[in-house]
C-alpha cells in the first residue's frame, strides 16, 4: 500500500522529470539528426564528452554556466566530426558512431589524468544550483514544479516545445522532414541538403553535450569515467519509441525515466534488471510489431546521391 | 517563338554517345512529344535541358536567350519544371506541404492557411480534383502525379517536362492526364511530353520529335503522320549484317506458360510455349509486363495466377535455385543489377549461378582448378577481353561484361535460355556477336525466350514472335507473318489487320 | 560513368590498396595519439618503450599479450563474418554475454562429469546461445526487414541485463559479494599454454577458426553465397541463393563466433560468469574487423595490435604516467580513420585540384 501511494507521489513525478532531462535532450538531438538522414550511434560518446566539457569549463572559469557552454561546444565539435565523416567522406555511419564512443570514452579519462591527475575522476566543481521561481512556486501542487528545481528542467521543456514547433510549423522543419524521407525531392526543390545535414548533426551533438553536462554539473559536481552509462542508447531507443518526433521523444523519455525512478525510489518485487531492460524491450517490441510500417525517416542511415 | 531550342546537342559517357547532334525545338504554348525507345537518349536530353547534365557540344536557347552556364537552379529560373518518372514526394506529408517545399509562404513559420489557399487555387484552376490537405500516402498513383505537376505550376513553371508520365497510369488515368495537358495548354503553358506510346502521342501533341539510338530522326507535325508511320520512325531499321537462321524443326515443348497474369490489372492472361531449338521473341514497348515475365520465370516475383512449366513439370512455386538447377540460363535485362558481382573476380563471377553444380562445387567445396580451366576456355572462345581471370569484372567494359555473362549462361547445361534485352547498351560489334551466339544456342537445340525492345533483334533471331502490350499477348505468329508496320501497330495496342 | 570508376583493378591491386589504407589509418592515429601524449607532458620515448616492454618484456608479458589478443580475435572474426555478408553486427556484446552465461551454466550444471565431456558441452551451449541471439537478429532483418543495427543495440542491453539478472538472482554465488556464478571445477578450465599466465589453448582455437574462416570464404559454396549476398543481393538472388536463410545463417554464425569470446573468457580466465565482464569487446571487435578489412589474416594482425596496446598500457601507465585509456583513444581514432577510405585518398590527392562533382 505504502508503495502504491509512493508510486504516484509528487516525489516520483519530480524524480521522473529529472531523470528524463538528459534522455529527452539527447533524444531530440537524435531525432533532428535522423531526420536529416544520418544515424547517430555516437550519442553516448557525445554526451560523455559534454559531461567532461562541462566540468572542465567550470573548473577553468569557475562558473558552471560557462561549463554548460563548453559542454555544448564540445558536443557540437563531436557532431561536426560525425557530420564530416558521414557526409563528406561517406564513412559508414554506424562505424563512425562506434568510433566516436570509444574515442570519447578514452579521451575523457586521459584528460582527467592530465587536468586533475586522477584516473577516471575529476576534481569537484561548482554545480548549477537549483532555482525557485518566485510566485509560481506558491501555486498549490503545481508549485512544487517551480520550487528548487534545476534550470535544466525549464531549458528542456523549452527545447521540447521549440523543437516541436520548428519541426512541424516552420519552413526549416518541413524541409528537414523532407530530407529525411526523400532527399532528392528536397534537392530538386532547391533545398541545400548538405547544409541541412551538417547543421542537424551539429545541433544533435550540441544537445547531446548539454544532456551530458546535466549529469556532471547538475546531478553531481564532478566527472566520473563512463558516467553516461548507456543513457545515450536509451535516448536512441526513445527516438524510435517516440516515432522520430520531439514530443514523442519527450514522452518516451518520461516513460523510460519512470522505470528508472521506480528502480531508485521504490522497493518492488520486480528485479531491477528488468526495469533497466524495459526501454530496450519496449523499443524492440515496437520495432517488431510495427515492423515495416513504422519507419523513421526513410533514408536515415543511408545517404544517397 | 520557341520556348526551348536545343541545337546540335551531343553528350558522351565514356565511349558511349547518348546524344549525337540532336536538334530539338519546342514552340511556346504547344504540346510537344519526345518519342523514342528506351535508351534512345530521351532522358539524357531532358537532363541536359534541365541542367542536370552538361552537353559536350551544342547550343541551348531558352525563351530566345542563349544559355551558357546552365544548372538546375537556372532551369528553374528560366521557368522550366520537370516531373520525373519516379515521384519526388514525401508520403508522410500532405499535398500542400509537398507542393510548397522550397518556396514556402511566410518568413520563418509557415503560413498554413495561405499555403493551403494558394495551392488549392492552382489545383482548382486546372481541374486537378485534389483536396490539398490530404496526405500523399493516401493518393492513387494518378493523383500523385498531379501533385508533381502541381509542384511545377506552384513554382511558376511555364514549360513543363514530363518524363514517361503515363507509364504508371491506368487507361482512365491516362485520359484524364491528357485532358489536364489540354487544360494547361489552354492557359498558355508549354508541355514537353516524353513517351514511347504512339497513341498518346497522336492523341494529344502538336509536334513530335522522334529519337532513335541517340539521334533525332524527325520532327513532324502530329497531324501529318499516322500512328503507323510513327512506329516506323521510332523503331527504324538499322543496317546490319544478315544473319543466317537456318530453318529447323523445333522439338519438344520446354517452357510453357498457361494463363499467367503478368500485370494485376491486365484483362487477359498469357499462355505460350517455347520448344527446343526455337527462339520465341517477345516484342513490345518496355513496361508492358516484360519485367514481370522475366522475374516470374526465375521465381523472383511470385506468379499468383497461372502455371509455369519446365519440361512438363510445374515450377510456379519453386524457389529460384530449384528452377536454375532444373535448367534455366538467364541473361537478365539489368546486367549490372542481376548478373554480376562487380567487385569480384571474373573467376568468381563464372561461379555465380553455377555454385550448385556438383561439377564445379563437389560436396560444397569449390574446385577452382576446374573453374579456372573452364573460365579460361570460355573467355577465349567468347572473346572476353581482360588481363586475366582474376581481374575484377567491374573494371571490364559493358560489352565484355555481357560476353562474360553470356558465356557463363550459354555454357550451362540448361535446356531453356531466358535472354532479356541482351544487347542493351552495347556497341555494334558486340551486338552482332551476341546475336550470333543466340543463334548458335538455337542450333544446339535450346529453347530460347528472347525479350527485347529492339525490333531488329526480334526479327533477325526469332522463329515466332509474340507482342506484349499492357501485360497481354496481342498476337503470336511466325516471324514471316509480321512486318515492321504490323508489329508497330500491335505494340501500340492496335489490333486489326496485321 | 560511375560504374567504371567504382571498379578496382584486379585482386592484388585492391588487396594492396586495403593494406595501405589500414597502415595509413594506424599511422595517422599514432601521430594524433602521440601529439596528445606529448601535449599532456609525457615523454614519448619513455611511454612507447614502456608499452613495448609491457607487451613483450618477458615470456609472461608476451603470453599475456597473446591472452589479451584472443577475445579480440573471436569478436573480430564475428564482425568480419557478418560484414562479408553485408550485414553490420553491432550486437556482439549481447551475443558474447549470452554465450558466456550459457557456457558457465553448462559447466556448473555438469559438475562432476569428466572434463572431456564438460568442455565441449560448455562450448556447444555457449555457441548455441550466441547463435540464437544472432540468428534472431538476422531473422528479424530477413523476414520483417527491421534494421539490424537498431535491433542489435536493443538486444545488447536486453542480454546484458538478462544475464545480470541471473547472476544477481537465481544463479548467484551465495558466498560472493559481487554478482557472479559459483566457480566451476578447475579441471574444466582450458589448459594453460604458459603457466601462471592467462594464455590458454583458446589461442589455438582462435587460430584454427581463423584458418577455417579463410577456407570457408575462399573454398566453400556457402561461403561464396554469403560473400555474393554481401556484394550484390539482387544478383545473388537471381543465381538461386535463398536470401532469408543466408541472412539468418550469416548472423547466427557471427553470433556463435562472438559467443566464443565469452565462452573462452569463462573457461580460460575467470572460471565463472561475472556480471558485466566485457570491457566493450563487441565494439572493439568492430574496430578489429574494419581494420583487418574483414580478412581473417587481417583480423589476426589487428587483434594482435590491439592486444599489444591493451597489454602494454598498464606498464605505460605506471612507468610513463600515461593513462591506460590512451589505448581507447587510439582505438577510436583507428576506427574513424580506417572507416573513412575517402579521407585517405583525399590526403593522397590533396595537392591535386579538388575533385569535381
Amino acid at each position: 500500500m505504502n508503495n502504491l501511494q509512493h508510486l504516484f507521489s509528487m516525489h516520483m513525478v519530480l524524480s521522473t522529470l529529472r531523470l528524463a532531462i538528459p534522455l529527452t535532450l539527447a533524444s531530440i538531438g537524435s531525432v533532428i539528426c535522423e531526420r536529416s538522414g544520418i544515424i547517430n550511434l555516437g550519442i553516448e560518446g557525445m554526451m560523455l564528452s559534454g559531461a567532461f566539457g562541462a566540468v572542465f569549463g567550470t573548473h577553468i572559469s569557475g562558473s558552471p554556466w560557462i561549463g554548460m557552454l563548453v559542454a555544448i561546444l564540445v558536443g557540437g565539435l563531436f557532431g561536426l566530426i560525425h557530420a564530416l565523416l558521414c557526409i563528406r567522406y561517406r564513412t559508414n555511419q554506424a562505424v563512425s558512431g562506434v568510433g566516436i564512443n570509444i574515442f570519447a570514452s578514452g579521451i575523457t579519462i586521459v584528460l582527467c589524468q592530465v587536468v586533475w591527475n586522477k584516473e577516471g575522476l575529476s576534481g569537484e566543481v561548482t554545480a548549477i544550483p537549483n532555482v525557485t521561481v518566485p510566485g509560481l512556486s506558491q501555486i498549490p501542487v503545481i508549485g512544487r514544479l517551480f520550487e528548487k528545481q534545476s534550470p535544466y528542467l525549464f531549458i528542456t521543456l523549452v527545447i521540447v516545445a521549440v523543437s516541436w514547433y520548428v519541426m512541424y510549423r516552420t519552413k526549416v522543419g518541413l524541409r528537414l522532414r523532407t530530407i529525411g524521407d526523400n532527399s532528392k525531392a528536397a534537392a530538386t526543390a532547391g533545398v541545400n541538403v548538405t547544409r541541412y545535414r551538417y547543421v542537424s548533426v551539429i545541433i544533435c551533438g550540441m544537445l547531446c553535450g548539454l544532456a551530458g553536462s546535466f549529469l556532471s554539473i547538475v546531478q553531481s559536481n564532478l566527472f566520473v569515467k563512463d558516467m553516461v552509462a548507456g543513457r545515450g542508447y536509451i535516448a536512441l531507443a526513445a527516438t524510435i519509441f517516440g516515432g522520430w518526433n520531439p514530443l514523442g521523444s519527450f514522452l518516451a523519455s518520461l516513460l523510460f525515466a519512470f522505470s528508472q525512478a521506480l528502480r531508485i525510489n521504490i522497493e518492488l518485487d520486480i528485479p531491477e534488471q528488468f526495469l533497466q531492460m524495459l526501454p530496450y524491450l519496449l523499443t524492440m517490441v515496437v520495432l517488431i510489431i510495427a515492423g515495416r510500417k513504422v519507419k523513421g525517416p526513410q533514408e536515415s542511415g543511408d545517404i544517397k546521391d | 517563338m520557341y520556348a526551348v531550342e536545343m541545337r546540335g546537342i551531343t553528350k558522351r559517357f565514356g565511349s558511349f554517345t547518348a546524344n549525337d547532334h540532336i536538334d530539338f525545338c519546342v514552340e511556346k504554348g504547344e504540346i510537344h512529344c519526345l518519342l523514342g525507345e528506351n535508351g534512345a537518349g530521351k532522358t539524357t536530353l531532358m537532363n541536359i535541358l534541365f541542367g542536370l547534365y552538361h552537353a559536350d557540344e551544342g547550343e541551348l536557347i531558352i525563351n530566345g536567350k542563349s544559355v551558357t552556364k546552365h544548372s538546375a537552379r537556372n532551369a528553374f529560373l528560366c521557368g522550366l519544371g520537370m516531373v520525373h518518372q519516379h515521384f519526388m514526394l514525401v508520403d508522410a506529408l500532405s499535398i500542400w506541404e509537398n507542393v510548397i517545399i522550397g518556396n514556402e509562404p511566410g518568413r520563418f513559420s509557415i503560413d498554413r492557411k495561405e499555403s493551403i489557399r494558394q495551392v488549392q487555387a492552382i489545383a482548382d484552376s486546372y481541374n486537378f480534383n485534389l483536396n490539398v490537405e490530404e496526405k500523399v500516402s493516401e493518393l492513387s498513383v494518378g493523383m500523385k502525379q498531379r501533385v508533381e505537376i502541381l509542384k511545377t505550376l506552384y513554382r511558376g513553371a511555364e514549360t513543363i517536362i514530363l518524363d514517361e508520365p503515363t507509364a504508371v497510369l491506368t487507361p482512365q488515368e491516362v485520359d484524364q492526364l491528357l485532358d489536364i495537358f489540354r487544360d494547361m495548354k489552354k492557359q498558355g503553358k508549354t508541355i514537353i511530353f516524353i513517351t514511347h506510346k504512339l497513341n498518346e502521342t497522336k492523341a494529344v501533341s502538336d509536334h513530335v520529335t522522334v529519337l532513335r539510338a541517340g539521334k533525332s530522326v524527325h520532327t513532324v507535325n502530329t497531324a501529318d503522320v499516322t500512328v503507323n508511320e510513327l512506329a516506323g520512325m521510332m523503331v527504324g531499321h538499322e543496317v546490319s549484317f544478315e544473319l543466317e537462321r537456318v530453318a529447323n524443326e523445333p522439338g519438344e515443348v520446354v517452357l510453357s506458360l498457361q494463363n499467367v497474369r503478368l500485370l494485376p490489372n491486365a484483362q487477359n492472361t498469357v499462355s505460350l510455349d517455347v520448344r527446343a531449338g526455337e527462339i520465341v521473341g517477345i516484342a513490345g514497348v518496355e513496361g508492358n509486363g516484360q519485367k514481370q515475365l522475366e522475374e516470374m520465370l526465375l521465381g523472383l516475383l511470385k506468379c499468383k495466377e497461372g502455371k509455369i512449366s519446365l519440361y512438363g513439370e510445374e515450377i510456379s512455386s519453386w524457389p529460384t535455385r530449384k528452377r536454375v538447377e532444373k535448367g534455366i540460363s538467364y541473361i537478365p535485362s539489368d546486367r549490372y543489377q542481376r548478373a554480376i558481382l562487380p567487385g569480384f573476380s571474373i573467376l568468381d563471377n563464372y561461379l555465380l549461378g553455377n555454385q550448385f553444380d556438383e561439377h564445379y562445387v563437389p560436396h560444397g567445396m569449390i574446385d577452382y582448378r576446374v573453374l579456372e580451366e573452364r573460365a579460361k576456355d570460355l573467355m577465349k572462345s567468347y572473346d572476353v577481353r581482360a588481363v586475366d581471370e582474376k581481374q575484377s569484372i567491374g573494371s571490364l567494359s559493358g560489352g565484355n561484361q555481357q560476353k562474360m555473362v553470356l558465356s557463363r549462361e550459354a555454357s550451362k547445361d540448361a535446356g531453356f535460355v531466358l535472354a532479356c534485352q541482351p544487347i542493351r547498351g552495347l556497341d555494334i560489334g558486340a551486338i552482332q556477336y551476341i546475336r550470333e551466339i543466340l543463334l548458335k544456342l538455337r542450333r544446339q537445340g535450346k529453347a530460347i525466350l528472347l525479350i527485347s525492345a529492339e525490333l531488329t533483334d526480334i526479327f533477325q533471331l526469332s522463329d515466332r514472335i509474340a507482342v506484349l502490350y499492357k501485360g497481354e499477348l496481342m498476337d503470336m505468329r511466325k516471324n514471316e507473318e509480321f512486318t515492321t508496320q504490323s508489329i508497330g501497330l500491335l505494340m501500340a495496342g492496335q489490333k486489326g489487320e496485321a | 560513368m560511375s560504374r567504371e570508376k567504382k571498379a578496382g583493378s584486379g585482386r592484388w591491386a585492391s588487396g594492396l590498396q586495403n593494406i595501405w589504407l589500414s597502415v595509413v589509418a594506424i599511422l595517422l592515429s599514432l601521430v594524433i595519439t602521440s601529439v596528445i601524449m606529448a601535449a599532456s607532458g609525457n615523454n614519448l620515448a619513455e611511454a612507447y618503450s614502456a608499452l613495448f616492454k609491457g607487451a613483450f618484456g618477458s615470456r609472461n608479458a608476451i603470453a599475456n599479450t597473446l591472452a589479451k589478443t584472443v577475445p579480440l580475435i573471436f569478436v573480430g572474426m564475428a564482425c568480419a563474418f557478418s560484414n562479408k555478408g553485408g550485414i553490420f553486427n553491432i550486437g556482439c556484446e549481447g551475443q558474447l554475454y549470452s554465450g558466456a552465461l550459457a557456457a558457465a551454466v553448462a559447466a556448473i550444471f555438469l559438475q562432476g562429469a569428466p572434463r572431456i565431456l564438460v568442455i565441449p558441452a560448455a562450448f556447444v551451449a555457449g555457441m548455441a546461445a550466441g547463435m540464437l541471439v544472432g540468428g534472431l537478429n538476422g531473422f528479424l532483418k530477413a523476414k520483417l526487414q527491421i534494421n539490424e543495427v537498431l535491433v542489435a543495440i536493443m538486444l545488447n542491453y536486453i542480454m546484458r541485463y538478462l544475464t545480470s539478472y541471473f547472476v544477481h538472482g537465481p544463479l548467484k554465488d551465495p558466498e560472493a559479494s559481487v554478482a557472479q556464478t559459483v566457480a566451476m571445477d578447475d579441471s574444466y578450465m582450458l589448459t594453460k599454454l604458459v603457466p601462471k599466465t592467462q594464455l590458454t589453448t583458446a589461442l589455438l582455437l582462435a587460430l584454427v577458426i581463423a584458418v577455417l574462416m579463410y577456407f570457408f570464404f575462399m573454398k566453400t559454396r556457402t561461403g561464396f553465397n554469403i560473400r555474393a549476398v554481401g556484394e550484390n543481393r539482387l544478383a545473388a538472388q537471381a543465381s538461386g541463393i535463398a536470401m532469408s536463410s543466408t541472412i539468418v545463417l550469416t548472423m547466427a554464425v557471427s553470433g556463435a563466433l562472438a559467443a566464443l569470446t565469452g565462452v573462452t573468457e569463462v573457461l580460460g580466465k575467470t572460471g565463472k560468469f561475472v556480471d558485466g565482464f566485457s570491457p566493450g569487446y563487441g565494439f572493439t571487435g568492430i574496430a578489429v574487423a574494419v581494420l583487418g578489412r574483414n580478412n581473417p589474416a587481417g583480423v589476426l594482425l589487428s587483434a594482435l595490435l590491439f592486444g599489444i596496446m591493451e597489454s602494454g598500457a598498464m606498464k605505460m601507465s605506471y612507468v610513463a604516467g600515461v593513462s591506460t585509456s590512451m589505448i581507447k583513444v587510439m582505438q577510436g581514432l583507428v576506427i574513424l580513420f580506417v572507416a573513412t577510405p575517402n579521407l585517405v585518398s583525399f590526403l593522397k590527392r590533396r595537392k591535386g585540384e579538388k575533385k569535381g562533382e
